[in-house]
């Protein structure tokens, strides 16, 4: 079980209040998350990754036991402590203006 | 007695603001969807309980939104309410889904257009900005995007296809961003004339299919932009809406970047009725709901001083389809004001005596229900208001 942290504009979007949680088979990353997390919560389909070219938008980070994810490989195995539920896979919304 | 619902898109959210005929006490419902850009919001003709809105952020892209109970509770389409998949498992999460036709069968890949150096960019969704429901069936819905490209759903919202012969016309390399972006903004769909539609984009110009959206020819002749560089050319003109009277469909009028113009044969040729406008800038037109001679427009005091002449916020209306112009006055302020009237923010309401209605950059929706005589806030203190759509219910 992975639990994930999502923005407070996706919370309302999927209609989730708190953590969400997903489950993955095989190697867990932040590839087989996002799947799951949307095939789950289709409602954020194109939210969170680019419709069309399925690439990370760019106001929004993937975080984990302190370290930033957003650029590393996304079928790039996450941390233990994410895998076994220790720790949450943050969905960070960058702090901009507006 | 009627009851007017007026939709209101604002920069954080949206409101739905209903009264009975009288439009003098009104209930204001919202924020809905609170925080998000809310591009535009429209109802249904064939059913008036069937709202369709644009939902949009910079950090999370493209959202439809849709109400089966005028404006009471929302879904995205595909997704039902309370529900976290789809009946029957797919599409899910299409109805967010705008993607470019760039297929062999259909698509024209056209892939870029001129951006702001004159140099050639590639074609890239952004957001929503218009929504025009079918006249006849509630599930058809047109979209007009950014970047600009006309799209249509059929199964009311759930999945969107672009109608790809407008965006493949083969004038695209010319077509260029405004400051607002490279948007389709105005959709019209013609009442008498089957199959034939009107768009606006800012900034190319006009265009009519007369094919249901399969081909497109640009009507922009008479135009006249000095800010380009061939003032007449056939495309590249910033057009900032069109509007027209269901009794007279080949009849449009247009607020152009600078100059409000005129046509009566559908596109073929335009004149311009400015007239003695103060400036001839602004980027509202509307027309009155039972007299198609009637216009109005809200002239603002330059493409860099996007505000009133003066500090004063007026309507202007002509009762001859141009040229002739009156001030309207009465009940709105005439000093210190420095809002703006979006593209998309200014609507009627079809009672009689016809309901006009404007919103501002600065949050107030304004209400005249005596055809812009006097006018009344029935709000304040929104957010900047991006588009106000008026409906009249039985």
């Amino acid at each position: 079980m992975i639990r994930v942290v999502l923005p407070a504009h996706l919370r309302a979007l999927a209609r989730v209040k708190g953590e969400v949680t997903v489950e993955v088979e095989g190697t867990a990353s932040v590839l087989s998350v996002l799947d799951a997390l949307e095939a789950k919560y289709p409602m954020l389909e194109g939210t969170i990754r680019d419709h069309a070219t399925r690439v990370r938008r760019p106001f929004l980070r993937f975080f984990a036991c302190e370290e930033d994810l957003s650029h590393e490989p996304v079928d790039a195995p996450l941390p233990e402590a994410v895998v076994n539920g220790k720790e949450p896979l943050l969905v960070i919304g960058a702090i901009a203006g507006g | 007695m009627s009851t007017v619902r007026v939709s209101v898109g604002t920069r954080k959210g949206a409101f739905v603001l209903t009264s009975d005929g009288k439009r003098e006490k009104w209930d204001v419902s919202g924020p809905h969807f609170a925080g998000w850009e809310m591009y535009h919001l429209k109802g249904s003709p064939a059913d008036p309980n069937r709202l369709y809105a644009s939902q949009t952020s910079g950090w999370f892209g493209q959202i439809i939104q849709r109400s089966d109970d005028g404006g009471k509770t929302w879904f995205q389409p595909g997704t039902p309410p309370g529900e976290t998949t789809t009946p029957e498992g797919t599409p899910k999460g299409e109805s967010n889904k705008f993607t470019y036709d760039t297929s062999a069968e259909t698509g024209k890949p056209l892939t870029t257009h001129q951006w702001y150096d004159g140099t050639q960019h590639p074609w890239e969704f952004k957001r929503v900005w218009h929504l025009e429901p079918s006249l006849s069936d509630p599930d058809t819905v047109y979209a007009g995007v950014e970047d600009a490209a006309l799209f249509r759903t059929t199964n009311g919202g759930r999945t969107w296809e672009e109608l790809s012969g407008l965006r493949g016309h083969g004038t695209g390399p010319n077509w260029q961003p405004g400051a607002g972006g490279m948007c389709l903004h105005t959709i019209l769909l013609d009442p008498k004339v089957k199959g034939r539609m009107f768009i606006a984009i800012s900034a190319a110009g006009a265009f009519r299919s007369d094919d249901a959206g399969k081909t497109w020819k640009p009507i922009n002749r008479g135009l006249k932009s000095q800010y380009i560089p061939s003032p007449e050319s056939e495309v590249g003109h910033c057009v900032h809406r069109i509007a027209q009277h269901k009794s007279r469909p080949d009849t449009l009028f247009m607020q152009k970047h600078w100059d409000v113009m005129r046509t009566d044969n559908a596109g073929e040729s335009w004149q311009e009725v400015s007239g003695n406008l103060p400036t001839d800038f602004g980027f509202v037109i509307d027309v009155h709901a039972h007299e198609p001679e009637t216009i109005y427009v809200v002239p603002i005091k330059s493409d860099s001083e996007h505000y009133p002449l003066d500090g004063k916020l007026r309507v202007y209306r002509s009762k001859t389809g141009g040229n002739e112009w009156e001030e309207l006055t009465r009940g709105l302020p005439q000093s210190n004001c420095f809002v703006n009237v979006l593209r998309d923010a200014m609507a009627v309401d079809s009672l009689d005596k016809c309901g006009i209605y404007f919103g501002t950059t600065g949050g107030q929706v304004y209400a005249s229900a005596d055809a812009g005589d006097s006018w009344a806030p029935i709000v304040r203190d929104l957010p900047a208001v991006l588009s106000v759509e008026v409906q009249t219910l039985p």
